[in-house]
C-alpha cells in the first residue's frame, strides 16, 4: 500500500516539475508533424477497388524486406480520362501512410497525365517530412505512377507523358 | 523518512497547480506556454494522449523502488561526504556506505567485494572490458552507476579507461558517487531477496498479456526463445502491421520497437536478424518491458489498446488483405527501388 501511494504521489510530483520547464520549441529528431499524426488517426481513402474492374489501376510498390508496401489504386473515366476515385493501402510507418494518403487526396478530380506530374518533393513538403523519410514519399509518387501505368496497360494504350492529348478508344 | 517524503510530495500535489512556468518566462513565450491541466490531458511532439502513458518499457529503464530511494536520500541531503575525504566524519561514513553497498553487489553474484569496480554504467563496463583487452562479466544497473566485477583468481590485468585520482584501486578515476553506489547495492540486495518471487510474478503477467493478445488476434510470433529468455522482455511481431505504425497508434503506452524505421537506416533490428527473424517480420515488431511495479491492470489496457490498433492497421494492410485472398507472400516479386 506505501508503494502504491508513493508510486502515485511521486507520480503526480514528477509531472508538475516536467510542466514548470519553459517551453522551447525546436525540431526534434522523430516528430511526427500534426499532419502525419492526422492522416493516420483519420485516414481517408482507405479501402480496396475490384482488381479486375477495368475502369480501376492498381499501383503496388514496395517490398516488406524494405518496411514499406503501398498499393495504391485509381478508378478513372473511362471518356474523360479524369480519375474519379482513390484508395489505398499502405505497410509501412506513419510517414508512409500519411504519404500514400496524401496522395490518393491529391489524385481525385484530376486527369492522367496530370497526376504524373506530382512530385515526391510537394508530398514532403505537405507532410514537412524529414529528411529519413523521404523514401515514404518516393514511394507514394511511385505508386500513382504505377496505377496510371496499370490502368493504360489494360486499356492497351501507351502513356503520353509529355503530350497533352488522349487518344480515346 | 519515508513518510517525509511522501508528507512533502502530499503537500506538493495539493497545493494549487500555479502557473509558475509562466512567471519566469518573457511575455512573448509566456503566451505560447500552456499551465498543465489534468482534465486536458498532455501533448508533447505532435502527439495528443489523455494522461500518463502505461510504461511497459523496462528494458529501456524502469521506476526506482521506493526502498532504495529511502537508502540514497540520506547520502544526498545529510551524509553528503565524499568518499575519499580521509580528514572528517563526513568522508569516513561516505566510505563505510560504498564498502557495505560493494558488498551487497558482491553478494548478489557471489563473488568478493574486492572483486567489485563501480563505474558510471553499463556502457563503460563494456569500454573498460572490451578496450582495456580482456574480458569480463559485467553487471549492469541503470541511473547512472554501474559495477563491473573483476576477477581475481587468476588476475586480470586491464587498461584504466578514466584517469585520475587513482580511485577504485586505479582501474577507474574518478569520484564514487556516493548515494548512486548506496541505491546500486540496497537494489542489488532487494534483488536477492525478491528475485524468485519477482520471477514468478513477471512470468504471469507475461503469459498474461500473451494470451491475452493471442486470443484475440493471429499472426502473433514471439522474437527469440521461449525457454531462455527473461520473462519481462516480450518481443512480438505482429504480421502483415509495420512497427513504427503500430507506436505511433500506442502513444498511451510506452514501449519501443525494433522496425528498421525507428533507426536512421533502413535496416532492421540486427539483432532480431541474428535471432533468425524473416526480413520482412523484423519491421513488426513491438517490445513489451514487464518489471516489478507493472500491475494487472497494465498488461489488461496494453492489450486493449495493442489489439485495437494491431486491427485497425490490418484493415489498412495490403499485405493482410493479399493472405485473407489466399495469395502467398512470399511468392510475389516486389518492386525493390
Amino acid at each position: 500500500m506505501l508503494k502504491h501511494a508513493t508510486k502515485r504521489i511521486l507520480g503526480l510530483g514528477l509531472s508538475e516539475t516536467r510542466s514548470s520547464a519553459p517551453a522551447v520549441t525546436r525540431i526534434l529528431p522523430r516528430f511526427y508533424h500534426e499532419r502525419v499524426v492526422d492522416h493516420y488517426n483519420n485516414p481517408r481513402n482507405v479501402g480496396a477497388f475490384d482488381k479486375n474492374d477495368p475502369t480501376v489501376g492498381t499501383g503496388l510498390v514496395g517490398a516488406p524486406a524494405c518496411g514499406d508496401v503501398m498499393k495504391l489504386q485509381i478508378k478513372v473515366d473511362e471518356e474523360t480520362g479524369k480519375i474519379t476515385d482513390a484508395c489505398f493501402k499502405t505497410f509501412g510507418c506513419g510517414s508512409a501512410i500519411a504519404s500514400s494518403s496524401v496522395a490518393t487526396e491529391w489524385v481525385k478530380g484530376k486527369q492522367m497525365e496530370e497526376v504524373l506530374t506530382i512530385k515526391n518533393t510537394e508530398i514532403a513538403k505537405h507532410l514537412s517530412l524529414p529528411p529519413v523519410k523521404l523514401h515514404c514519399s518516393m514511394l507514394a509518387e511511385d505508386a500513382i505512377k504505377a496505377a496510371v501505368k496499370d490502368y493504360e496497360t489494360k486499356r492497351g494504350k501507351s502513356v503520353e507523358t509529355a503530350s497533352s492529348t488522349t487518344v480515346k478508344a | 523518512m519515508a513518510s517525509k517524503v511522501l508528507a512533502a510530495a502530499v503537500r506538493r500535489s495539493l497545493s494549487p497547480r500555479i502557473p509558475t512556468s509562466i512567471r519566469s518566462l518573457s511575455t512573448a513565450a509566456a503566451a505560447v506556454a500552456e499551465p498543465f491541466d489534468e482534465t486536458a490531458g498532455i501533448s508533447m511532439k505532435g502527439v495528443k494522449i489523455s494522461g500518463r502513458p502505461l510504461y511497459l518499457d523496462m528494458q529501456a529503464t524502469s521506476p526506482v523502488d521506493p526502498r532504495v530511494l529511502d537508502a540514497m536520500l540520506p547520502y544526498f541531503v545529510s551524509r553528503y561526504g565524499n568518499p575519499h575525504s580521509r580528514t572528517h566524519l563526513y568522508g569516513w561514513e561516505s566510505d563505510e556506505a560504498v564498502e557495505v553497498a560493494r558488498a551487497q553487489v558482491a553478494n548478489l553474484i557471489n563473488a568478493s567485494p574486492k572483486e567489485i569496480v563501480f563505474t558510471s554504467g553499463a556502457t563503460e563496463c563494456n569500454n573498460i572490458s572490451v578496450k582495456g583487452v580482456m574480458h569480463f562479466y559485467k553487471e549492469k544497473k541503470k541511473h547512472g552507476v554501474g559495477a563491473l566485477y573483476m576477477r581475481r583468481r587468476p588476475r586480470i590485468r586491464v587498461e584504466p579507461q578514466m584517469n585520475g585520482g587513482g580511485q577504485e584501486r586505479g582501474i577507474r578515476s574518478g569520484t564514487v558517487p556516493t548515494p548512486l553506489v548506496v541505491g546500486m547495492g540496497a537494489a542489488c540486495e532487494l534483488a536477492m531477496k525478491e528475485m524468485e518471487y519477482d520471477e514468478k510474478r513477471v512470468t504471469k503477467l507475461k503469459d498474461r498479456m500473451l494470451n491475452g493478445i493471442r486470443d484475440r488476434l493471429d499472426g502473433v510470433v514471439v522474437n527469440g526463445s521461449t525457454e531462455s529468455r527473461y520473462a519481462g522482455n516480450l518481443n512480438l511481431s505482429f504480421a502483415y502491421v509495420e512497427g513504427e505504425s503500430l507506436l505511433m497508434g500506442l502513444k498511451e503506452v510506452a514501449v519501443s520497437s525494433g522496425s528498421a524505421c525507428t533507426s536512421a537506416s533502413l535496416e532492421p533490428s540486427y539483432v532480431l536478424r541474428a535471432l533468425g527473424v524473416d526480413e520482412d517480420m523484423a519491421h513488426t515488431s513491438i517490445r513489451f518491458g514487464i518489471g516489478r511495479f507493472t500491475t494487472e491492470e497494465e498488461i489488461d489496457k496494453a492489450i486493449e489498446l495493442t489489439v485495437n490498433q494491431v486491427e485497425k492497421l490490418r484493415e489498412m494492410s495490403p499485405l493482410y488483405e493479399m493472405v485473407k485472398e489466399g495469395i502467398d507472400i512470399k511468392s510475389i516479386q516486389w518492386s525493390q527501388h
